[in-house]
Parts: structure tokens; C-alpha cells; sequence
């Protein structure tokens, strides 16, 4: 690929000095360095407890990186993101970097749709176009109508993470961190997440993200990043 | 960028010998919302006085950008240049409803004052302006003409809520919103602050110890003890990896439900 990525990742490094524990350090990841492309998917591969959920926390903001820089396209401008002020990763969040975590995590109460409909808000859509969206968006990940208007809480696991997927995917963001967004999926509704995936990448977003299922990771993955390769060692950590 | 709409310099408040908030320095943008956590006489309400003018620092000063452009020196103000300010620009959301509200005035005249005290004289539109209120915080209007001595807890913090941003304030300090109300009506009570925090755009700072509410309503933390901020940042990095000891005690001493 000829032009500039859209994520460059160079030198991160993270570790964990847990106080409550007399201070005991517990290195995560060192050194770790990739570049994602408009366009494309790339996989963080590796066994569980290799770091690769850490690395996406702290693209995504989530954990302090300890040492590296994290360079992301924001509105035609490169930053870094290791040491950017809280209101520009917000504004990121908003505009740049959409995530799908595990699990969704929301207010009581609030109806599925509405859910979805906010986080299109959030981006800029204005109110009609962002109700539009989320049915869209609900539509193609097989949620049924019926539920739509009611709080995801009693939904099964599948169902309230494809509320989930719906509400990651509502900004339209150009960058999207994905984490295990397909573990309580069904194969119908995997294949309408890769589906998405597909749509996205080929619209030129950039996905980075974490698939255990094979399958899966196969289908949607232009580069798999092998991430043992980043293995922190005790002693230097 | 547009200038910051408040920033604190410095903060620092004695009582006696006791610190109440020592050399407390942020600022606060137009739109941001930011949660102030920590223990029980962790300094978080002497700072929100502090902030909000209730309180003169020791040393220290609040800078404010007024409505006019002009970014002001709160120790600088007139007291009725000050009240003003409380009045239009400036919510005060108390943890307590009965410290915001009148209790024996009416919910519309509860509305209704702060428009009285911007100058509104018009009988009808001040009614109409209450009733639509009620409305937007899911109190039925039928109840216009009734005293929030016979409100529940929850609609009495949804009418104080109603009350101050009434004059569409652009900055609103809250008290622990959410403390002291059962956790069926803090869903809602969280739900409806959220909205229309983003609807009209407000800048917010809120004192809480509860933690999930942090996580829900703000975009920034910053976590005191004994009267100091000891770590701050993004809402979401404090407390998914909090830094300092303190921080990772309280992170870590929430029970999951």
C-alpha cells in the first residue's frame, strides 16, 4: 500500500505497578510497533494474556501507555495520542476512533435503539438521520423489531452484543478497534458482522482488532500482527 | 479552540488549621463535563464552593468567561454582578432537593422564578416556559400547581434540575445528583442529566462517590484526598487504570453488581 497509514504505533510499551500489592510491577507488552491502513483489517494475534486487549486500551485511551507514541489520522492532522490532552481524546472518540468492547455497558432503562441512535448523535448525525441509522444498523445484525424499543438488560448475551456492534458502528468513524466483538455470536450472525466489516473496509475504514474465532479472523484479516513477538520481559519491565 | 470557560488557579482553603482544598488548578471547556470523586471530606464540596463562588479561597482565583466574551476574576464581581451570574449563566444542583427548591411555592413558580429574575414579567409565557419544562424532565404537567412538598425524591430532583436550566445555563454544578435516591429512579434520574447535558451542550461540574455515575455522565476525573488532587485525566483511563494508590483502593473497592 502506497498511502500513509491511518494508525501508527511505534515503540508502546505498558506495564502495571499494582500499589494495593507492595507495589509489585507486571509487565505487559514492550516495543510493540505496527501500521494499519485506510482500507484494511488487521488482526492482533496471539494467545490470551499476551497483551493484545492491553494494546487496544491504550489506543483506544482506556490505559496510560508507559513509553512509545501512538499516531492517528484526526481530521487530516497527525497526533499522538500517548500524551494528547483528555479533551482531544474525547473529541478522537467522537470523530476519529469508534471501539466495540466484549460487553455492553449502559444505563438502565434506555431502549436499545435509542442507544445506538446516541452514539450516531455523538458523531454529529443529526436526531432523524441518527433513528435512521440505528435501524439500519440493527436491521442488518438481525435484531428483531419487537426489541428495539426495550432495554437491552434482559436481552440474551448475543443479542445485547449486537446492540453493542450497533452502537460501535453507528458513528461512521474512519478508525474502528474491535475487541472479540463476535465471541457470544451465532454463525448467522457472525456472517452479518463480517458482512459489516466488509461494507466498511471497502468504504475505506480502518479496523483493528481482536478475533479468537478462526474463522472469523481468517475472513476479515488483511495482516495478522503476531503479538507474543511484543513479549515484555520481567526483568526490563 | 475557543478560552476555557472556567479555570481554577491555585485553589487553597483553610479551616482553622484543617485544609479543606489545597492548590487545586484546572480548567473546564465549554461542553465538559467533569466528575470530582473521593471520600467524605475529601475537599470535593469546598472546591464546588470554591468554583461557584459560594466560598472565597484563601488563595487562588476562578476565572470565568462571561456571556459578554470577557473572561472575569469571580473575586472581582459585585455581589449582585455575582448573583446574576448564579442566576442565569449558573446552575446548582444539590444533593438535597429541599436546598434547591422552594418548597412551598408551586413547581411552576419554581420554574417560573428564575425567568422572574431575568427580568420576565409575562404571566403566560412564564406558565407556559414551567409547563414545558415539566415536560422535558418527565413530570406530568397536571402537577404545575403543585408544591414539590407532595413530589417523590425523584421528581423533586428532576424539578430543581427543571429550575436551573430554565435561564439555559451554560455551566451547572452538581452535588451528588444522585445521591440518597433509590437506585430505580438514579437510572432515570442519570439517563435524563445525560441527555440533556448533550442536547444543550452544558458544561458540568459534578461531586459524586459513586463511581459508576462518574463513569456514565463525565469526560474527565479528577480524584481527591485530604483536600488534593492526587491523579486526573479521561474518565474512562482513571479508572480502567487508575495510577496512584489511592485511586487503584477506590477502583478496586467497588463491588461489581
Amino acid at each position: 500500500m502506497t498511502n500513509a497509514p491511518v494508525l501508527s504505533v511505534s515503540g508502546l510499551g505498558k506495564s502495571f505497578t499494582l500499589h494495593l500489592h507492595k507495589g509489585a510491577r507486571l509487565p505487559v507488552v514492550a516495543d510493540v510497533s505496527f501500521e494499519v491502513h485506510a482500507g484494511e483489517c488487521v488482526v492482533l494475534g496471539g494467545p490470551s494474556g499476551a497483551g493484545k486487549s492491553s494494546i487496544l486500551k491504550m489506543i483506544y485511551g482506556n490505559y496510560l501507555a508507559n513509553a512509545g507514541t501512538i499516531r492517528l489520522c484526526h481530521r487530516g492532522e497527525a497526533i499522538d495520542l500517548v500524551d494528547a490532552p483528555p479533551r482531544v481524546v474525547i473529541e478522537v472518540r467522537r470523530f476519529t476512533m469508534g471501539y466495540v468492547s466484549q460487553f455492553l455497558r449502559v444505563i438502565p432503562r434506555v431502549p436499545a435503539i435509542e442507544i445506538v441512535a446516541a452514539a450516531a448523535r455523538e458523531a454529529g448525525a443529526p436526531a432523524e438521520l441518527a433513528r435512521e441509522r440505528a435501524a439500519v444498523l440493527l436491521e442488518t445484525l438481525n435484531l428483531p423489531e419487537r426489541l428495539w424499543e426495550l432495554p437491552p438488560a434482559t436481552f440474551s448475551g448475543g443479542e445485547q452484543q449486537r446492540v453493542n456492534i450497533a452502537r460501535g458502528f453507528a458513528g461512521g468513524h474512519p478508525v474502528m478497534i474491535l475487541d472479540e466483538p463476535t465471541a457470544s455470536l451465532d454463525a448467522r450472525n457472525r456472517e452479518a458482522v463480517i458482512g459489516l466489516i466488509d461494507a466498511r473496509k471497502a468504504a475505506g475504514t480502518a479496523f483493528l482488532g481482536i478475533f479468537h474465532d478462526e474463522d472469523v479472523r481468517t475472513r476479515v484479516a488483511d495482516r495478522i500482527v503476531d503479538v507474543t513477538a511484543f513479549a515484555a520481559s520481567r526483568d526490563a519491565a | 479552540m475557543n478560552a476555557p470557560l472556567l479555570v481554577a488557579e491555585n485553589l487553597t482553603r483553610f479551616y482553622g488549621g484543617h485544609v479543606g482544598c489545597r492548590d487545586v488548578s484546572f480548567m473546564l471547556d465549554a461542553g465538559e463535563v467533569l466528575a470530582i470523586v473521593g471520600e467524605s471530606g475529601s475537599g470535593k464540596t469546598t472546591l464546588l464552593n470554591l468554583l461557584s463562588g459560594r466560598l472565597a479561597p484563601d488563595t487562588g482565583r476562578v476565572l470565568y468567561a462571561m456571556r459578554d466574551g470577557e473572561t472575569r476574576d469571580l473575586l472581582s464581581l459585585s455581589e449582585a454582578e455575582r448573583r446574576h451570574l448564579a442566576r442565569t449563566d449558573w446552575g446548582f444542583v444539590h444533593q438535597d432537593a429541599r436546598e434547591g427548591l422552594r418548597m412551598n411555592v408551586s413547581a411552576g413558580g419554581n420554574i417560573g422564578e428564575r425567568l422572574m429574575g431575568i427580568g420576565d414579567r409575562h404571566y403566560g409565557n412564564i406558565r407556559e416556559t414551567a409547563r414545558g419544562w415539566l415536560a422535558r424532565v418527565e413530570i406530568d404537567e397536571q402537577r404545575l400547581d403543585d408544591r414539590p412538598t407532595t413530589f417523590s425524591g425523584g421528581m423533586r430532583q428532576r424539578l430543581q434540575i427543571a429550575r436551573n436550566l430554565v435561564t439555559a445555563p451554560r455551566l451547572v454544578f452538581m452535588d451528588e445528583p444522585t445521591g440518597g435516591l433509590d437506585v430505580s429512579v438514579q437510572a432515570r434520574l442519570l439517563d435524563l442529566i445525560r441527555s440533556l447535558v448533550a442536547d444543550l451542550g452544558l458544561a458540568v461540574v459534578l461531586v459524586t462517590h459513586d463511581l459508576a455515575v462518574a463513569r456514565l455522565l463525565s469526560h474527565r476525573i479528577m480524584v481527591m484526598k485530604s483536600g488534593t488532587v492526587i491523579e486526573s485525566g479521561l474518565t474512562d483511563r482513571v479508572l480502567d487504570d487508575p495510577q496512584a494508590p489511592y485511586t487503584q483502593l477506590l477502583v478496586s473497592s467497588v463491588l461489581a453488581a
